[in-house]
């Protein structure tokens, strides 16, 4: 029997011509984040990005939780679903399992994904449901007006830590990788050109896509990111890595990255190294991808950027999906009068 | 055929009790089904503990299963039994107190050795120290007598103590004067890669059978012919299989693909257990990481046009409260099933209780109207299903579907429906792009348009925030707040307008009405006709609809000198009927993990008329 969204997906499938400008994804409201917030870059690179992905508009899903990022769905004109606070991860879930045919993408930010919401998030990276999390990760609450949050520094002075934080942060890429994540990356609000690539890989990436999107809060936490982001202090602070292609940074690529044992060095080529020593970034290696992504917390190394990992594993709905078939094929269809009928009857006259 | 007199019984109420490994839910619900063939009208009442495998011997490890089968009408597994089945001396010590004056206790001597009375508390052998002299008392070795029917098996003796169990019912098969074939060919089938398990079992159940024939302890058989039922086709269902039913049967009736979201817990895991065997019916069945993934992950499918599903025990409902607020202010269905156990907190998780109704009702932040429905026994659980089904499609909004631990896990004989009579449900999504609003109204229910991902032009958000009517944006408005406020509240009131009348058994007016709700059906129509046997005028409302209540409730309540609201909790029912209809009701009420008694309920009504 045809279902209501057996009948859908047959309009769904009726081939477009489909010719999308960035204005197509524009939505009629009002975009309300605080003039020079960095979600500006980040929305209006998603919003090139997407015709170039050739999807049909009907067909993508923006689901948020809850924070400054969260309102990011109300900007895109594609569906959208802005629920509640750290749930965005199941409730794109349920939506990715009963619809595998939508391209669905997730915006949540470090209170939303990594507070909050932290037992659904790892979850779903372990799952490996094929949904785009974008993380904007500003390391302050923004919304609840400047309290300090899971990724927020030691000591760091916020309104309810008037005597510095105590917490540990976490490194959500390390986190993301312990949860087995197939796709790890990270970039930046105000390196546009870095962005845009790592959204499109991460729109391409099968599975579970994880992307750390760095994203100055202008008001609560301004700066924070600036050691990665501007050109006086970027060479030196900042290593973006790429898959096959040695580790550099620097001024000049003057610098690279050796292993000793399982620990990174920095080395200066200046000092007899060649380029030919330089460990080599393979994004499939999931020992290396810890090694570099643990970078991220150890004082005297640049901070890793790029694809950090990306790996193939079968994704949750499609296995979903396909247990389905396997029943069908197995027993037939079902069919309710039989399944009503079934177990140990008699029959009164 | 046996030489022995056999009588002639109306009902009999026996419970098999024992060690939680000692296999009496089997017991039980193989003596049920074996009686549901024969044609009586029959209701259970397993009554097991939390632990999987207590220490053995112990009193918090009995496992206890009644039953209550007859030639009439049977609508309760009974206050008290007749027979008493104890495989040990902790099961007699925590069941004698149910056991009819009189009754008869079945005891299997060896599980009242030293060790066993030790554990159990008793100084003595009650067996033998005459205190049970008031009860017909039948001593049998069953461990000794299975063991001799199975000496040439090589099994260990462990493997052998594992099938007394089917010795003490082929006992009780040859007692109450019950075929073996239904057992047998359960073993066969049950055990068919174990062909040893499957003789061993087959041979105890044979050999206590025998014993009956050839004891001389049992002088009288019994006989309980079948009741007069209405034609058709039977099987014996719980609660919980009902439920999973009549999801899956109303899920296609209304052309949607069924999506269930749940974590485990006691009493609703079987619901899980039986949708996730269904995948060839097209239901995707989802163990979430906790209960808030797993009610939303069911709100995220029903905004993809799934029919979302999600169950849970009390606790786990209190998790899901904040999701449920979502799915009332974003006005998608979902069906969220409550089997309710005793609270507060983690409670008592396998004992049944009705406390759950006040936070069906009002336990979210702001004002969350949202539908209740309580099905009354365990078949009806398949049609509440169905109507929670029908009511959260046709109205967009989420619907509470409050079972509890004493319909999900007690059964009796259910007349299989023939789907192609049941009402088809009527439901679409909305395609049409012109002048498309998310939050536009329909004028008869005020439900908005159920328009799902991937339908071209119709792209829009949702979410949490207040939502201008019509367009559906975000929305601070004052009066915009109000309008919508009263339009979530009266799209509920409306669905009254789609429900029957409430119907009263008994007289419409007079001095007494009992009124209850959900699981408690059965017992208070027990007590109502055991009164009218008597002589004594009661008439008897049970609601199935608690949100919004049925058109003529209040009209009812009216007609009635005395309105005695019987719950299970301290009076939650009771405060919503007195609220709503300014009725002078006053509560029936226990909150002890067990069901009424049939006689606590006439005792009550009795005191009142006297007074």
């Amino acid at each position: 029997m045809n279902t209501l969204l057996d009948d859908l997906r047959v309009i769904q499938n009726e081939p477009v011509d489909i010719q999308y400008t960035l204005k197509d994804f524009k939505s009629d409201q009002e975009v309300r984040w605080c003039p020079g917030c960095g979600d500006y870059a980040i929305l209006a690179q998603m919003q090139k990005l997407m015709p170039e992905l050739g999807v049909p508009k009907e067909q993508i899903v923006f689901v948020s939780g809850i924070g400054c990022s969260s309102r990011f769905p109300y900007y895109m004109n594609t569906y959208g679903f802005h629920t509640i606070h750290g749930r965005a991860p199941a409730i794109a879930t349920g939506l990715k399992i009963a619809r595998p045919e939508l391209s669905v993408w997730m915006v949540t930010g470090d209170g939303d994904a990594l507070s909050i919401g932290g037992n659904h998030f790892i979850h779903l990276l372990r799952r490996n449901v094929d949904i785009n999390v974008l993380l904007f990760n500003n390391e302050i609450y923004g919304l609840t007006k400047g309290q300090y949050s899971p990724t927020s520094s030691p000591g760091h002075i916020t309104k309810s830590t008037p005597m510095g934080s105590l917490d540990h942060p976490f490194n959500p890429t390390s986190l993301a990788l312990g949860a087995n994540a197939t796709f790890v990356g990270r970039t930046l609000d105000r390196d546009l050109k870095h962005m845009g690539a790592m959204l499109r890989r991460s729109a391409e990436h099968k599975g579970t896509s994880f992307l750390e999107i760095y994203q100055n809060c202008v008001v609560f936490n301004d700066g924070a990111f600036f050691s990665y982001t501007e050109k006086e202090t970027k060479p030196e602070q900042a290593l973006f890595v790429e898959h096959g292609k040695p580790m550099v940074f620097g001024v000049g690529n003057d610098k690279g990255i050796k292993l000793d044992g399982f620990t990174p060095t920095v080395v200066k080529l200046s000092d007899g190294y060649s380029v030919d020593e330089l460990l080599v970034y393979n994004e499939r290696d999931l020992t290396l991808a810890t090694i570099v992504s643990n970078m991220t917390t150890t004082p005297g190394m640049p901070r890793p950027f790029g694809i950090l990992y990306a790996a193939d594993r079968p994704c949750y709905e499609e296995e979903v999906s396909r247990q389905l078939a396997t029943a069908v094929e197995r027993r037939g269809n079902g069919n309710i009068q039989s399944l009503l009928n079934a177990g140990d009857t008699w029959t009164i006259s | 055929m046996s030489n022995k007199e056999l009588r002639s019984l109306d009902d009999v109420v026996i419970r098999f009790a024992g060690d939680s490994g000692d296999g009496m839910q089997l017991t039980g619900s193989q003596f049920t089904n074996t009686s549901a063939i024969v044609g009586n009208d029959i209701s259970t009442f397993p009554d097991f503990p939390a632990e999987i495998r207590a220490p053995q011997g112990t009193l918090f490890g009995v496992s206890g299963f009644q039953l209550h089968f007859g030639s009439g009408e049977i609508h309760s597994p009974g206050d008290y039994c007749d027979v008493l089945v104890a495989m040990n001396a902790a099961a007699l010590k925590v069941n004698l107190g149910s056991l009819r004056a009189n009754g008869i206790i079945i005891a299997n001597t060896e599980g009242f050795n030293d060790k066993n009375l030790r554990l159990s508390g008793y100084a003595v052998n009650p067996l033998e120290d005459g205190s049970l002299d008031s009860y017909q008392l039948f001593a049998v070795d069953i461990s000794r007598l299975t063991a001799a029917a199975l000496k040439d098996l090589q099994m260990s003796s462990k493997e052998v103590d594992r099938t007394k169990n089917f010795f003490a019912l082929g006992m009780m098969y040859w007692l109450y004067n019950r075929p073996l074939e239904p057992t047998e060919q359960w073993i066969k089938q049950k055990f068919s890669k174990v062909p040893q398990i499957a003789e061993a079992n087959y041979r105890a159940m044979h050999a206590g059978w025998n014993f009956g024939e050839t004891t001389e302890i049992f002088v009288t058989r019994f006989d309980v012919k079948p009741a007069p039922m209405q034609p058709g086709l039977y099987r014996n269902i719980n609660g919980n299989t009902a439920l999973a039913l009549g999801l899956v049967t109303a899920a296609q009736k209304a052309r949607l693909d069924v999506f269930f979201g749940s974590y485990p817990i006691t009493p609703a895991s079987d619901i899980l257990h039986t949708l996730s065997s269904l995948k060839n019916y097209g239901v995707k069945t989802f163990q979430a990481e906790d209960e808030i993934a797993a009610v939303t992950s069911a709100i995220g499918a029903a905004f993809g046009g799934a029919l979302g599903v999600t169950s849970t025990s009390g606790p786990g409902l209190a998790l899901k409260t904040e999701a449920i607020g979502l799915a009332v202010m974003t006005e998608l269905p979902l069906v969220i099933i409550n089997v309710q156990r005793a609270g507060p907190s983690t409670g008592m998780p396998t004992k049944t209780e009705q406390a759950d109704l006040l936070q069906a009702l009002y336990g979210r932040n702001g004002e969350a109207p949202v539908p209740v429905i309580a099905p009354a026994t365990p078949g009806d659980c398949f049609y509440a299903a169905f109507e929670a089904v029908r009511i959260a499609v046709t109205s967009m909004t989420p619907v509470f579907l409050l079972s509890d631990g004493y319909i999900a896990n007690g059964s009796e004989p259910w007349l299989v429906p023939d789907v192609s009579e049941l009402p088809d449900i009527a439901v679409q999504f909305h395609t049409d792009t012109e002048a498309f609003q998310p939050y536009a109204r329909n004028e008869e229910t005020l439900a908005r348009p159920w328009a799902v991902p991937g339908t071209p032009g119709l792209e829009h958000r949702i979410g949490g925030l207040e939502k201008e009517n019509g367009s559906g944006n975000i929305s601070y408005s004052p009066q915009n707040h109000q309008l919508m406020v009263d339009l979530r509240a009266e799209k509920v009131e409306r669905i009254a307008n789609t429900l029957p009348l409430a119907e009263v058994e008994g007289d419409e007016q007079g001095d007494v009405l009992i009124v209850s709700w959900g699981g408690t059906y059965g017992v208070i129509k027990t007590a109502v006709q055991n009164m009218h046997s008597r002589g004594v005028a009661v008439s008897h409302l049970h609601l199935r609809f608690l949100n919004p209540l049925q058109k003529n409730v209040g009209e009812i309540l009216c007609n009635f000198k005395h309105v005695v609201v019987a719950e299970l909790n301290k009076g939650q029912l009771l405060k919503v009927l007195r609220s709503t209809y300014l009725v002078p009701a006053v509560g029936l009420n226990k909150v002890q993990g067990l069901p009424f008694k049939a006689e606590e309920v006439e005792a009550t009504i009795n005191d009142l008329l006297n007074s």
